[in-house]
């Protein structure tokens, strides 16, 4: 299992690695005219666009945080039996429901 | 100069998981090593002293302690290198178990390299010609990079990861692996890189660095298992594509 | 003869490869624990730009801005040292690429300055 971890650790990272470089830009762009509901989501809403690239970010992040949350656990706690792979588990399915709960909230 | 008035203070971990620390004060000498001092100790203040070595000369790497927080080998460790303030701290290696004072159990070590596949199996018997070995070729050379290790254990020593999980094979270990892989002559290269993929494999290795750091020959484990993580990725992917 | 004390034994571990380990996990686990509260933020947004408004006026309270700050380092960070670690295990191996140490942490200076400039 902790082949298959490794992998899909690595895999979401390289993923994520030009969405966040991209999201960072977004972010100062945005602060620097200072932030408004209205000029957010004028700009988010109704777009496919917006709405595939958060999704897949939102993912990726789902894969991305647990496993290494876990490592984290594992080695700095006490805790690694089958119920922190549970926990972890739960954790991602959180950050997924949170994430494109937010998602559709500001593209829809 | 040679200057006998010179003391060292020197605090020699005595007993085992618990024990405590017991100070000596040992005269100091042009080109001293830690061996040098722990021998001192031995012979003139502490005859009950348990510690290892073998060839004084730094071949053989019996002598791996912890010096001042750093594990070394004590023959090949000017003092004047690593005292500080006129102190010495010394300890038996990291994340072995404590038999007496500065000796520790390999045990866990050595059963480690072999379960990461380290006992070398030829493909050829004796009748048959010498196999040739291409030494500029890209696998002889990454094997040739990490073949000197004499399993003195600084880098399993140094390695927080073998402390934080029980399940790692470890620097050595995976080095080792790593040189097998890359030898033509190995009869089972396949095995090694399913075993190194298991859990507490190469996969756990969070890149540190500690055993580059501290090896005592200059190998760079982190590189070899760099190389196995990347040919047991191939190997996962080729599996699918089947 | 004197002595005493606990043996626990330690590693010297003052090299820049573990500094960059440690910074790595510990950016990572802050992030992780910020991602579910920067979700729900964006989650209020559903119950109208009203909603949003209110909870931007919130963002404008000085140690939100400068959790902001933190988290834009934070980010950066994480990514460079990421990409770092990514180039060790999959790139032919080129030495510990410690440079990467310098230039991730000077990009994260880089990216905080630009996040205060901007906000002004």
């Amino acid at each position: 299992m902790e082949a298959r971890l490794f992998v899909l650790q690595r895999l979401s990272a390289m993923l994520l690695a030009p969405l966040v470089l991209v999201h960072l830009g977004l972010i100062l762009y945005a602060v620097r005219g200072g932030l408004s509901a209205e000029a957010i989501l004028a700009r988010t809403q109704g777009s496919v666009g917006w709405a595939l690239f958060y999704g897949v970010f939102v993912l990726a992040a789902c894969v991305h945080a647990p496993i290494g949350v876990r490592n984290v656990l594992r080695e700095w706690t006490r805790w690694r039996s089958r119920s922190l792979d549970g926990a972890m588990l739960i954790l991602a399915a959180a950050l997924l429901a949170t994430g494109l709960r937010a998602v559709w909230a500001v593209v829809v | 100069m040679h200057d006998d008035s010179q003391q060292l203070r020197v605090s020699i971990w005595r007993g085992k998981s618990e024990g405590r620390f017991v100070d000596y004060e040992v005269p100091a000498r042009d080109s001293q090593t830690v061996l040098d001092v722990v021998t001192w100790v031995q012979r003139h203040r502490e005859p009950s002293l348990a510690y290892r070595f073998a060839c004084r000369v730094g071949v053989c790497g019996s002598c791996a302690m912890t010096v001042n927080g750093r594990p070394r080998w004590t023959c090949r460790t000017h003092v004047r290198k690593v005292v500080s303030d006129g102190r010495l701290t010394i300890e038996p290696l990291r994340n072995l178990p404590p038999i007496k004072d500065l000796a520790c159990d390999m045990t866990p070590f050595f059963d480690k390299w072999h379960r990461a596949g380290g006992r070398f199996k030829g493909t050829s018997g004796r009748n048959d010609p010498l196999p040739r070995l291409e030494r500029s070729s890209p696998e002889r050379r990454a094997a040739d990079a990490a073949i000197e290790c004499i399993n003195c254990a600084v880098c399993y020593s140094a390695c927080d990861t073998v402390t934080w999980n029980p399940e790692y094979l470890g620097p050595a270990a995976l080095n080792r692996a790593w040189t097998l892989l890359n030898d033509v002559r190995h009869a089972e290269r396949n095995r090694i890189l399913d075993v190194v993929s298991e859990d507490g494999g190469c996969h756990s290795c969070h890149t540190h660095g500690s055993c580059v750091e501290y090896c005592p020959v200059e190998i760079n484990p982190t590189a070899s298992i760099a190389g196995l993580k990347r040919r047991s990725l191939g190997n996962m992917l080729a599996r699918r594509n089947r | 003869m004197g002595g005493g004390g606990v043996s626990a034994i330690g590693t010297d571990r003052r090299h820049a490869g573990f500094a960059a380990f440690v910074i790595h996990r510990l950016s990572g686990v802050l992030l992780a624990v910020f991602l579910p509260l920067h979700f729900l933020v964006l989650g209020l947004a559903l119950d109208g730009a009203r909603a949003l408004d209110s909870l931007l006026v919130f963002a404008e309270l000085p140690w939100v801005k400068a959790s902001e700050w933190g988290l834009v380092v934070l980010l950066t960070v994480h990514l460079v040292f990421g990409l770092r670690i990514l180039a060790l295990e999959f790139l032919p191996w080129q030495g510990a690429r410690k440079m990467w140490i310098a230039w991730g942490a000077g990009a994260a200076a880089a990216a905080g300055l630009l996040f205060i400039v901007a906000a002004h």
